[in-house]
């Protein structure tokens, strides 16, 4: 840890040289400066073998640059014609494995050694499932039965922040150790954030296991590390770190506030087409407008448009079945198990009367739960 | 001697010139004109395969969107890395053993000749295939873009449109070629040498071959299966990977990198070969650790066959096998050490002169080694599952395979070129090419190394501001490199046309470094040689 704080230091030193002048003064060179044991670790492994590699490097370099300065005909050098056929000539091959297995061992061992510590799976204090959709993080927070969807924050292109702030963090506290499950409802992802938690892949069907023990308050950054498609560049994540008292007020004021929305949802209220259509727009951008675009028209081929389309404009329960259920084969996800029922009715609702669908339809939250 | 026999041999000979017209190439079975169609065929996808990148990098110049939708920008992707290692290097490392092995053998053509020509055929169908899958998009029928980059993974790959089934018959088509290619290459090597030619007088350049025709073999088939099962899944109902039929997105990776990394050495070892025939000739000394090597590259093809889930440590295998698959490709490094080490080795206490293929030479053994130490620290568990799927990953492959494969092919072209056209290249030119193609190269992917440790991932369409700085320089170094092409094209074009004759051998170390059989023949070497076998020293 000490010579990992030195490199850090030094490597700040070369960035700050090099990004002298520049926008973004943080430009890195180097592994972003880790905060949980773990990484810490694996950042020490990534150093010693960088600096193997650095050696390696200076010693083919020197030998090749004394082979070309001194073995060339310009300077009168004669061929030494039995070289290959003496003693070094026959045997000397032998040097590259010996030499090698050592380099190779000095690495491996430790490699074992932070291998083991990675599929360690100890008992956790929290469990945090993360589940990747195209094109958003669901984190579920096992002991407290609470959920957060996180999409991309839109952003400018010239924000600091563009493609690295999203709607909903995932909150966690630190000095916890945290147990991550990996889990897709679509295609590949990977959850990654290079500062506390290494990546495993999120794979349909598959539940991989990471773990972390966060040891600094912050705002930790990172984004989808496997290709899962059209919006693969705009899935990014981000972890904030809080301490133990700052996080417990959290979770209850959102346990709070998923308890009043579960009970809106639930309630016989009558909903009039005007608040429908209100949140349904919002969660219509928050949910659907990635592959169906905001204007309802979709992307000709891949995505489709629901402008006067036959689900959007036909029989209500058509619309609400592919919306709760999804299409099998297909990007659509099944919404059922996302949203609450008022989500799905005002969803329907103003996808029923936006951008020129005009069937007048309400949709009501019973409706949704009906077609569940 | 046996120069003389063959150059009467071709005036006096009947039916011996080459027919006229387009027939000739249409229907050749001579290995020297497949030859050169493999390689131009090679040079056309490099270019093509390079406009792709550059404008990959375009698009990366800047943070937002200003070219490319995301899809069509990973279908480009997905398209220059197809068309770089099934079009580029594959052919051009088939077209150097289709001019060079029989020469180098004392055959007087490969073994089955009209199998050579069907193998040759088939890439241009494969190509108008592959490029027909990018374009099929843009048409109401053809579903979403190739959006998956080349690894094909399901489901993405599930979800893609007209244009992956374009692919898997692409894949196909490709891999029998290279299947019959190496079946011919193998049975040329076997059967076809001269009397004399023993397997420990095989230069090593036909040592080389000869393994990448066995993993060829090997491997092709498995990728085809993948791909296979892939279309089942897409079109007719199974679920081989798909998990919610009882599938496992898994396997494909499995199968995709059974193939796919022992087609990293299928790209390598050619240019492997080429290195023990240039170094030699340019240090004026005979090759140092013949024998050694030869055994060193079988164990380099024999271990490079199972250490293939290196590529897949995220993917949440158990310990052990987790473990075995790290020290299978740490040992890696023997068989690749020893490569480098008897090429400095052969450079020791030699009389070197710097021609360009030898300059490519020695810029191949230092950033190869440096992909090598890459890959050490790659291979490493833990600190993969930091760097994997980001751009120092990106950087340590076109580390290993533009050094590795590429320059090793360039290092060939102006090596070989004398021979074939019986013209010399313009060694100004040679070398203008050389420091541009390699200072370029260097410019381009050495800050990518950086982009990848600060975290950005690859495949990605656009990035925040934190990258924008390696970005840009990457993409300048990748405008220089790409255009640094055109000159090859240029000087190849200039030195068939005309330029100062070349001796039969054009190589005054050719004699001391490899005194091959090659170097026996006239420069053109007639249509036909060693109608009767050579004699071997």
């Amino acid at each position: 840890m000490q010579s990992c704080k030195k490199t850090l230091q030094k490597t700040a030193g070369i960035a700050g040289l090099l990004g002298a002048g520049s926008v973004h003064a943080d430009l890195a060179l180097n592994l972003p400066e880790p905060v949980s044991p773990l990484a810490i670790e694996i950042y020490d492994l990534h150093m010693l073998t960088a600096k193997m590699a650095l050696y390696i490097m200076i010693v083919v370099t020197a030998i090749i640059i004394y082979s070309l300065v001194k073995f060339r005909k310009s300077e009168g050098y004669v061929a030494d014609q039995k070289f290959h056929e003496g003693l070094f000539g026959r045997f000397g091959w032998i040097l590259v494995p010996v030499i090698v297995l050592g380099i190779d061992a000095t690495i491996a061992g430790p490699g074992m050694k932070t291998l083991n510590n990675v599929e360690d799976y100890s008992e956790p204090d929290m469990t945090v499932k993360v589940v990747g959709s195209q094109w958003k993080w669901t984190y579920e927070y096992l002991d407290d039965d609470l959920r957060i969807v996180s999409n991309l924050k839109k952003l400018d292109p010239s924000d600091e922040l563009y493609l690295r702030d999203v709607d909903n963090p995932l909150v966690l506290p630190i000095n916890k150790r945290v147990r991550f499950l990996h889990t897709a409802t679509d295609v590949l992802h990977a959850w990654w954030v290079p500062e506390i938690v290494y990546k495993k892949d999120s794979i349909p069907g598959y539940i991989n296991e990471t773990w972390t023990i966060i040891e600094k308050e912050g705002t930790y950054r990172g984004q989808c590390a496997e290709n899962c498609g059209t919006g693969h560049a705009y899935m990014p994540i981000v972890v904030k770190a809080l301490s133990q008292e700052k996080y417990d007020v959290w979770l209850a004021g959102q346990k709070q506030a998923s308890a009043a929305a579960a009970a809106e949802a639930a309630s016989d209220k009558e909903w009039s087409k005007a608040e429908l259509m209100t949140r349904g727009e919002e969660l219509y951008n928050k949910n659907c407008a990635a592959c169906h675009q905001a204007n309802g028209a979709g992307i000709p081929g891949v995505f489709p448009g629901l402008v006067g389309s036959p689900i959007a404009t036909g029989p209500v329960g058509g619309h609400l079945d592919i919306v709760v259920k999804g299409k099998a084969g297909s990007a659509m996800a099944a919404w059922g198990a996302q949203l609450n029922d008022l989500e799905i009715a005002a969803i329907v609702t103003f996808e029923r009367n936006s951008w020129g669908n005009d069937t007048g339809d309400i949709v009501q939250p019973a409706a949704a739960k009906a077609a569940r | 001697m046996s120069s003389a026999v063959t150059a009467n041999g071709h005036d006096e000979a009947h039916h011996h010139g080459p027919p006229k017209g387009i027939g000739r190439w249409l229907f050749s079975t001579n290995h020297k004109d497949i030859g050169t169609m493999y390689l131009f065929f090679s040079l056309i996808m490099l270019l093509l395969g390079g406009a792709m990148a550059m404008l990959i990098r375009a698009e990366l110049f800047m943070p937002g969107l200003q070219l490319l939708e995301p899809d069509l920008y990973n279908n480009l992707v997905t398209n220059h890395a197809l068309i770089m290692v099934f079009g580029a290097v594959m052919p051009a490392g088939v077209g150097l053993a289709n001019w060079m092995i029989p020469m180098m053998i004392g055959a007087p053509d490969m073994a089955l000749p009209r199998l050579n020509n069907l193998s040759f055929w088939l890439l241009p169908m494969a190509a108008i295939m592959l490029v027909s899958s990018m374009i099929v998009p843009f048409f109401p029928f053809g579903g979403g873009a190739v959006n998956t980059g080349w690894t094909l993974y399901p489901p993405l790959s599930v979800q893609a449109g007209m244009g992956m089934d374009l692919v898997i018959f692409t894949v196909h088509i490709l891999g029998i070629s290279s299947i019959l290619g190496s079946i011919n290459i193998i049975t040329t090597i076997v059967n076809m040498r001269a009397p004399d030619m023993t397997w420990f007088k095989l230069p090593i350049f036909v040592w080389a071959w000869l393994f990448t025709a066995f993993l060829l073999i090997l491997i092709l088939p498995v990728l085809a299966g993948g791909v296979t099962m892939l279309l089942f899944d897409r079109h007719f109902g199974t679920s081989f990977f798909d998990a919610a039929g009882g599938g496992d997105p898994v396997l494909f990776q499995h199968l995709f990198w059974f193939f796919g990394h022992p087609e990293v050495y299928v790209l390598l070892l050619p240019s492997i070969g080429v290195l023990g025939m240039i170094i030699p000739t340019f240090a004026r000394k005979p090759l140092f650790g013949y024998k050694p090597l030869i055994f060193f590259m079988g164990f380099l093809a024999i271990l490079g066959m199972v250490v293939w889930a290196h590529h897949q440590y995220t993917i949440g295998m158990s310990l052990n096998t987790t473990t075995y698959f790290m020290i299978g490709t740490i040992l890696i490094s023997i068989p690749v050490g020893l490569m480098l080490f008897n090429f400095m080795c052969t450079m020791w206490r030699g009389s070197m002169t710097f021609e360009t293929p030898m300059l490519f030479a020695i810029s191949i053994i230092l950033m190869f080694s440096f992909a090598g130490v890459t890959g050490v620290m790659l291979a490493v568990v833990p600190a993969d599952l930091q760097y994997h799927d980001t751009y120092f990953v990106v950087a340590h492959f076109h580390y290993a395979l533009i050094p590795g494969s590429v320059l090793g092919l360039f290092a060939a072209t102006f090596y070989w070129l004398p021979k074939w056209t019986g013209n010399m290249y313009d060694e100004k030119l040679g070398k203008i090419f050389f420091w541009w193609n390699v200072i370029s190269f260097n410019i381009t992917f050495f800050p990518q190394h950086f982009s990848g440790l600060a975290g950005m991932p690859r495949r990605i369409v656009d990035y925040s501001g934190q990258f924008v700085e390696f970005n840009v320089i990457s993409s300048l170094g990748a405008f220089m490199f790409g255009v640094s092409h055109l000159l090859f094209a240029y000087i190849i074009i200039k030195t068939i046309r005309g330029g100062e004759k070349a001796p039969d051998k054009p190589w005054e170390g050719g004699q001391i470094g490899t005194p091959g059989l090659e170097w026996t023949v006239s420069s053109p070497p007639p249509f036909h040689t060693f109608e009767t076998p050579p004699a071997v020293k």
